[in-house]
């Protein structure tokens, strides 16, 4: 498999000016003429959706949720990075890219973080036009906030609701277009693969989730922004329906897979509470803006109430330990930082899993009503799901799964490895490295899809010629039965485990392997515990009902079914990158505490190449080169 | 932590959209009081499937009160008994050892029950593709900032604009009106000066979208806004009625112009 | 026009509307009719005076009334069969939280109030002989006091005042909203100016049944 990115030659300040121009054109009159599948409706398939329509193509648009508002981007909380430098405090597109490609750990593609700052200044201007209630000051203009890991205040962000509200945006402006007739909508369908005819992807097999109809849909690009695995984990703070099987059918079909082992676990989220739980809850990142973080500095401190434990006793592990960042320091290093506490036996709160986060200095100094304005919705978040009053005693915080920065390789183009095949938003690789700032994936969702998909899917479509294809070509009718008869074996094992209890415990072997931190020896421990997983599933599942109604246990037991041949594809990541960057931390390589990179040999992307069910995935390399960003440790110190 | 609670459930089940519905009786054990609602089925759920029974369907997905999937009649209360929560937030505390729960669909003529406690809200998209929008194409419009809007303006849209369309509001109205998730989107987007020029349009739109729908009308009974999980007030509701009065009587014909292009 | 009198804003308006011209109707109505506590020959001139000496202008009136009433009556008419059609199915359980005792009670009430008010006419304005066999064309005090001699007729007048309390205190509160004029508020189900127009309302008129069932008006 050749990897070529597609950047532009040249300075990468002009790499996106360049190649709009350079780019082929569809002429107004034939944009209708194509057909183009979008599977997901979250920011960046919304987007996408909404924008292609506008300029005229003819768009199909699938969520397996009942509608398209309720794609998880609508989560997100804190905010959205926008270079607009309203502060007067330094910022420039220049830092904006800076920031990213650094907070990555050099693992992410310059010339796509380039175009990425620089579009995030469109996108304020386009979400403000669709009349997202962004914060404003009493002045009328924006308001803006410092977010995890930036020393400028560039995130713009809508009380806790930021995710939400830019959701609301694009999925009003898909709803416009679905009015218009630009768009078909098709909800309450799950995307179950990819239909290549000659290596080049023509359409899609879905299941229609109400009657268990199986179809297929032809189409001249097909484009998936169908979100993140951080799933895999079982416990994570994804919705529960959030699933890996449209990536994972497309790298089956060809299209490599890159860097799965980049994921991001979350510093503040609220801790585990109980053997059935089945979510984690996110606590936006902005309250580490107010909060101190701390853990008692004696174990035997941990099991008393923490109002009692002195100030001297206590440890603020993240001021100690990174004192120009402190409590802001970025993501993968707080997470790390708050399971050495853990690890250390200085954890607190239920099992020793969880870690302080303190506003009673924030309150002193304040004001409850100042505290109360920024963060309420929470605070009472918090204590509807722990009974606990953050006003009065500290939060208790501990990581979780949130984000995953892999995802299938796509060129500058945002297309994957088949032909066709564009990947956007969580689902594909390409900007945030190794690690994702704060505030950097609302901007990553909505730049696909508002600025740079609908320019790349133009120029696929003019630069090629499409045979017609109907549902009956022998390509789409094989994929159709392979999809009726996977869900006929899952139907037919009549097992005695539900699809649940495999994914939790595939998700136990995830967390414990191939977390927060991996080493060697449980790596490949993970890599022979999965596949023994995988052969009891396929013999002991139990999915009660059948294929052809409402079926919410055969959406799940598929959905786990991908997820336990794609964990052991991240173990294989993981074991195989012999060095610590960003989310990915492993534990043979560390120096003083800190992650320890090898640019020498790991300055690259690691696209794996699917080659069969028995046979070991192939690597290929896209070297990563960096011109403008020089290659640094990244010291939040 | 406090000892395990045993619930009794009663729930509504209907295998599909024409099927006459039943209540169903499950026990519920060893629930742990700091468990969520949803999770308390899930159990129910999964000792369901191991007997080879349909588990009991019903809508959910982020389960941390934000996309709107999820929502049942609990004990005749829109999700449940807590206020400004939706049933996936609802924990197992707010409940006591040995109590029964009733567990039925949204119900209205607009949101056919599709199976169990799964309905079609299909009917609230196209409310708001009916008008409840800005109509502005992806492109380069002026600088965000050129357009300044009163804090007092901006936040009262937010208000609106927190609205998860879940469906309470309907669920929980006596005449199953769906005036609150429409009047929210147009507060939110009224309430903008971005949206003044589409503002009675889509006032008259919306509303002859949801008559059309078969929902009910408003009486300002108030219990809309008690359902709410994101308590929106039915202070929108007053504005929808003052936008959809104006827009009626400012309406002028829309004229095809004659020669252009 | 149609399309705003097909809508259930628009009806709500219209209901609205018509609500308001009863509301003032009420109020001044109930001013006239304590007149009775000042003797027969101030009450009688009272009805002379609207029967006789501006009799134009109680035509107009009268024609107002009833196009109000018929509007009034026929919005909440076919607004409740919409309201009902909207749930085909009803919960098993049904929990009202905040909703008023008026609130629900606007249609059942309306429709005893409407029932209320044909006998009230026939009574009082029509003279129907089946409701009042002495009803005299010139005597209005009289056949007040007649009428209320019979503790039927106070009982039936008082519960209409009950419903009148109920429906007003819910009815003006609302109309504001329907309207789209009332303003925003933190606690929107509050009602303060509402409770004392309804209650100045249904105690100025019970006043006068009572006054003739105590034998304060003879």
């Amino acid at each position: 498999m050749k990897l070529d990115s597609k950047v532009p030659s040249g300075p990468v300040k002009d790499a996106w000016d360049k190649h709009r121009f350079e780019m082929k054109l569809v002429n107004p009159a034939n944009k209708r003429k194509y057909h183009v599948i979008v599977v997901g409706s979250g920011l960046a398939g919304a987007s996408a959706a909404a924008s292609m329509s506008e300029l005229g193509y003819n768009v199909s648009c699938f969520a397996f949720q009942d509608s398209p508002r309720r794609a998880h981007s609508i989560a997100a909380q804190g905010g959205i990075n926008g270079a607009k430098n309203y502060r007067n405090d330094g910022d420039s597109i220049q830092r904006l890219f800076y920031d990213t490609v650094k907070g990555g750990d050099f693992r992410a593609r310059e010339a796509n973080v380039y175009r990425l700052a620089q579009v995030s200044v469109d996108i304020i201007d386009q979400c403000v036009a669709q009349g997202v209630p962004f914060a404003r000051e009493y002045g009328g203009l924006l308001a803006n906030r410092s977010f995890g890991g930036a020393q400028v205040s560039r995130t713009f962000y809508a009380r806790g609701q930021t995710g939400q509200q830019l959701l609301l945006g694009a999925y009003q402006a898909l709803e416009k277009e679905i009015a218009r007739g630009g768009v078909k909508m098709y909800n309450r369908h799950e995307m179950l693969e990819v239909v290549t005819i000659d290596g080049v992807a023509r359409g899609i097999i879905t299941r229609d989730l109400v009657t268990g109809q199986v179809e297929a849909h032809v189409a001249d690009a097909v484009v998936l922004g169908t979100g993140g695995y951080g799933n895999v984990f079982y416990l994570s703070t994804n919705a529960q329906g959030c699933n890996v099987t449209a990536t994972y059918r497309a790298y089956k079909k060809g299209a490599a897979f890159a860097n799965p082992c980049y994921t991001q676990i979350h510093p503040t989220c609220i801790p585990v509470a109980g053997e059935h739980q089945s979510k984690l809850t996110l606590m936006s990142e902005s309250l580490r803006n107010d909060g101190r973080v701390w853990v008692p500095k004696k174990r035997e401190d941990c099991s008393r109430k923490p109002g009692e434990i002195a100030e001297e006793d206590r440890d603020y592990y993240l001021e100690r330990k990174y004192p120009s960042y402190g409590n802001l320091a970025p993501r993968d290093i707080s997470s790390r930082a708050a399971k050495e506490a853990c690890d250390d036996g200085r954890g607190v709160g239920p099992g020793g899993r969880g870690v302080y986060l303190d506003f009673a200095d924030s309150i002193k100094r304040l004001g409850a009503k100042e505290i109360a304005e920024r963060y309420g919705n929470l605070f009472e978040m918090y204590q509807r799901i722990t009974d606990e009053d953050p006003y009065s005693v500290p939060m208790r915080i501990y990581p979780a799964s949130h984000y995953s920065m892999g995802g299938l390789w796509v060129d500058y183009n945002l297309m994957s490895t088949i032909p066709g095949l564009h990947v956007i938003g969580e689902a594909n690789f390409s900007d945030h490295g190794a690690n994702r700032l704060g505030a950097s994936a609302l901007m990553q969702g909505l730049a696909d899809g508002y600025f740079v998909l609908p320019y790349t899917i133009g120029h696929y479509l003019a630069s090629n010629t499409f045979e017609k294809v109907t549902a009956d070509h022998p390509e789409f009718r094989a994929a159709l039965e392979s999809v009726q008869q996977r869900a006929a074996r899952l139907l037919g094992i009549n097992g005695k485990r539900t699809a649940d209890s495999f994914h939790r415990a595939l998700g136990k072997i995830m967390w414990e392997q191939c977390g927060m931190a991996r080493n060697e020896a449980g790596l490949t421990q993970a890599l022979q515990e999965i596949p023994v997983l995988r052969e009891e599933f396929w013999q002991n599942l139990t999915v009660p009902g059948t294929g052809d109604s409402f079926n919410q246990q055969l959406e799940k037991a598929g959905r786990v079914a991908d997820f336990l041949e794609f964990g052991e594809l991240m173990c294989l990541d993981a074991l195989h990158r012999e060095e610590s960057c960003g989310g990915h931390f492993r534990e043979e390589y560390q120096e003083a505490g800190e992650a320890k990179r090898n640019d020498d040999a790991f300055c690259y992307v690691a696209a794996w190449e699917f080659t069969g069910d028995t046979t070991a995935p192939v690597l290929n390399k896209e070297p990563l080169e960096f011109e403008n960003v020089h290659l640094a440790t990244r010291s939040y110190k | 932590m406090s000892g395990t609670m045993t619930i009794k459930l009663r729930v509504w089940r209907q295998s599909g959209p024409k099927a006459p519905g039943a209540f169903a009786e499950y026990t519920a054990r060893d629930v742990s009081p700091e468990s969520s609602f949803l999770e308390m089925l899930d159990v129910v759920n999964d000792a369901l499937a191991l007997e080879g029974k349909d588990p009991i369907a019903f809508d959910h997905d982020c389960r941390e009160g934000i996309c709107g999937m999820c929502g049942m009649m609990i004990n005749g209360v829109a999700h449940g008994p807590s206020r400004l929560t939706t049933t996936c937030q609802l924990h197992m505390r707010s409940f006591k050892d040995g109590d029964s729960i009733t567990l039925e669909p949204w119900r209205a003529n607009a949101f056919p029950v599709i199976r169990d406690l799964v309905v079609d809200r299909s009917a609230l998209d196209r409310i708001i593709q009916a008008g409840g929008f800005i109509s502005v194409a992806t492109g380069s419009p002026q600088d965000a900032n050129a357009l300044p809007i009163g804090k007092a303006d901006a936040d009262e849209s937010m208000d609106a604009a927190a609205c998860i369309g879940c469906g309470a509001c309907v669920a929980a109205c006596p005449n199953a009106s769906v005036s609150l998730f429409t009047a929210a989107k147009i507060g939110h987007l009224g309430l903008l000066p971005q949206g003044q020029p589409e503002r009675y349009r889509r006032a008259l739109g919306m509303v002859a979208q949801m008559d059309l729908e078969g929902f009910g009308g408003c009486t300002l009974f108030g219990e809309c806004m008690a359902a709410c999980p994101k308590g929106i007030s039915i202070d929108f509701i007053k504005r929808m009625n003052g936008d959809y009065i104006v827009g009626t009587v400012t309406r002028r014909p829309e004229k095809v112009t004659l020669g252009s292009g | 026009m149609l399309n705003f009198w097909n809508s259930s804003v628009g009806k709500k308006v219209v209901m609205g509307l018509t609500g308001l011209v009863l509301v003032g109707f009420v109020l001044g109505h109930m001013a006239g009719n304590l007149q009775i506590f000042m003797g027969p020959e101030r009450y009688n001139a009272y009805a002379r005076l609207l029967q006789h000496d501006i009799i134009e202008v109680t035509w107009a009136v009268r024609v107002a009334l009833f196009v109000s009433v018929v509007l009034h009556a026929l919005s909440a008419w076919q607004l409740t069969q919409r309201n009902w059609a909207a749930r085909p199915v009803e919960y098993a359980v049904r929990e009202s939280q905040v909703s008023t005792y008026a609130s629900r009670t606007m249609r059942w009430g309306g429709v005893y109030l409407f029932v209320f008010l044909l006998l009230h006419l026939g009574q009082f304005t029509l003279g129907w002989k089946w409701l009042l066999p002495e009803y005299m064309p010139e005597g209005a005090y009289g056949n007040v006091v007649l009428a209320f001699g019979r503790p039927l007729w106070v009982v039936v007048y008082l519960v209409a005042m009950f419903f009148l309390l109920l429906h007003l205190f819910h009815g003006t509160w609302a109309v504001l909203r329907t309207l789209g004029v009332a303003e925003a508020k933190a606690e929107p189900l509050q009602r303060r100016l509402p409770l004392i127009i309804a209650l100045v309302v249904t105690v100025g008129f019970s006043l006068v049944p009572l006054g003739v069932a105590l034998g304060i008006v003879r």
